[in-house]
């Protein structure tokens, strides 16, 4: 897919140019945003070792697993299947915590050992789960509280205020994630349903 | 008013992280630059990844592909309010997450980072993950093979994404 979409973009590209006389501007700016692209990771650099190197801490110090805590209660009602002590609910707790903070390295291991946990409960079935597809609803609404690397290149282009949009995203994200939640649970009882008829 | 607590965020979060630290008796500075260098390895490896998706999307931007492209689809837009600038990215931000971030990067430099297609840009990338990536990693590392409804899930959430981005930038930072 994605494979498509960069093929796509820069072939289009260079056939309308062929037609619309911008070949110049074309040529020129291969290179140009090559350029453009290292600069831009180098300013990246900045904030993604300062951020990363501050969680670090805070997972070491507890902070992130105090936080864990404090969202069991609700979690355990988001996933019905899973016992409130099983591994699994300490996986998807540690997994959102991380997300929470930016941290997707981390939270890309512990979510795949929560699935883990979630397919030993279903039996060892490869049908997914009810459990992990409330799972995979949550994560891929990513709750964010500091979006580090849109800061990082607002700030690369000289923003006024590269911090002012840590609001609107928390927002957003807040909005799209108890979206996916009353989706999630509307296919579910709907699979119910079938089941039943 | 939005702004302030925006710049507020950061530093009480620092601040908890450090005293929360020193309190737990945290080799404070150690673990700093241990997670830093991860930081290091992980702008690397995006390196490529930007790269590539940039150049390839300045073709079609320099060409004049892109502004052609908005042009077609603008009488559709202006009926819901949306800025035609950002459906190259709200169309790629499911599939894959370094192309809408390439997008992103490219609109915050033509526009202007405190423009207001700059502020939804920003918002609509840290809001949602690509779902896409998402359901091939963690099914792919465990072996799921039926995914059930997880993809219609994932795509409905990503659409309200979307949607709650525009509405709250329209909200907070007018246009």
């Amino acid at each position: 897919m994605v494979n498509i979409i960069w093929v796509g973009l820069a072939v289009i590209g260079i056939i309308y140019a062929f037609f619309n006389g911008t070949i110049e501007e074309v040529n020129e700016v291969i290179f140009q945003s090559a350029e453009e692209a290292v600069a831009l990771t180098i300013s990246l650099v900045s904030v993604l070792v300062f951020w990363l190197g501050i969680m670090r801490i805070a997972e070491k110090s507890g902070l992130l697993n105090s936080l864990a805590q404090l969202f069991k209660p609700l979690f355990t009602r988001l996933f019905p299947d899973i016992p409130a002590d099983h591994p699994a609910m300490g996986y998807i707790l540690s997994n959102v915590s991380a997300n929470l903070f930016g941290l997707g390295n981390a939270a890309t291991p512990l979510g795949i050992k929560a699935m883990h946990e979630m397919k030993v409960l279903n039996g060892d079935s490869e049908v997914a789960s009810r459990s992990m597809i409330t799972f995979l609803a949550i994560n891929t609404s990513s709750v964010t509280l500091v979006p580090t690397t849109m800061i990082a290149i607002r700030m690369r282009y000289d923003s006024i205020s590269p911090t002012d949009i840590v609001i609107s995203t928390i927002l957003a994200t807040l909005v799209s994630s108890i979206g996916a939640i009353l989706i999630d649970r509307y296919f579910y009882y709907r699979r119910k349903r079938r089941q039943a008829v | 008013m939005i702004v302030q607590i925006s710049n507020w965020i950061i530093p009480l979060l620092l601040l908890t992280v450090f005293l929360h630290g020193t309190y737990k008796r945290v080799p404070t500075y150690e673990t700093f630059v241990e997670g830093g260098k991860e930081g290091v390895k992980m702008a690397v490896s995006l390196l490529p990844f930007l790269l590539g998706m940039i150049v390839s999307i300045s073709i079609f931007r320099a060409s004049g592909a892109l502004d052609a492209f908005v042009n077609v689809i603008d009488p559709l837009l202006a009926i819901f309010n949306v800025p035609p600038e950002i459906v190259p990215q709200a169309l790629t931000r499911p599939i894959s997450g370094t192309a809408s971030l390439s997008i992103a990067t490219d609109l915050i430099r033509s526009e202007g980072p405190d423009s207001f297609i700059g502020r939804l840009a920003s918002t609509m990338q840290g809001s949602t993950d690509t779902t896409l990536y998402v359901l091939t990693v963690y099914f792919g590392a465990v072996g799921i093979k039926r995914m059930g409804d997880a993809l219609k899930v994932g795509l409905l959430a990503d659409l309200i994404g979307i949607i709650a981005s525009l509405i709250v930038c329209y909200l907070l930072f007018g246009s």
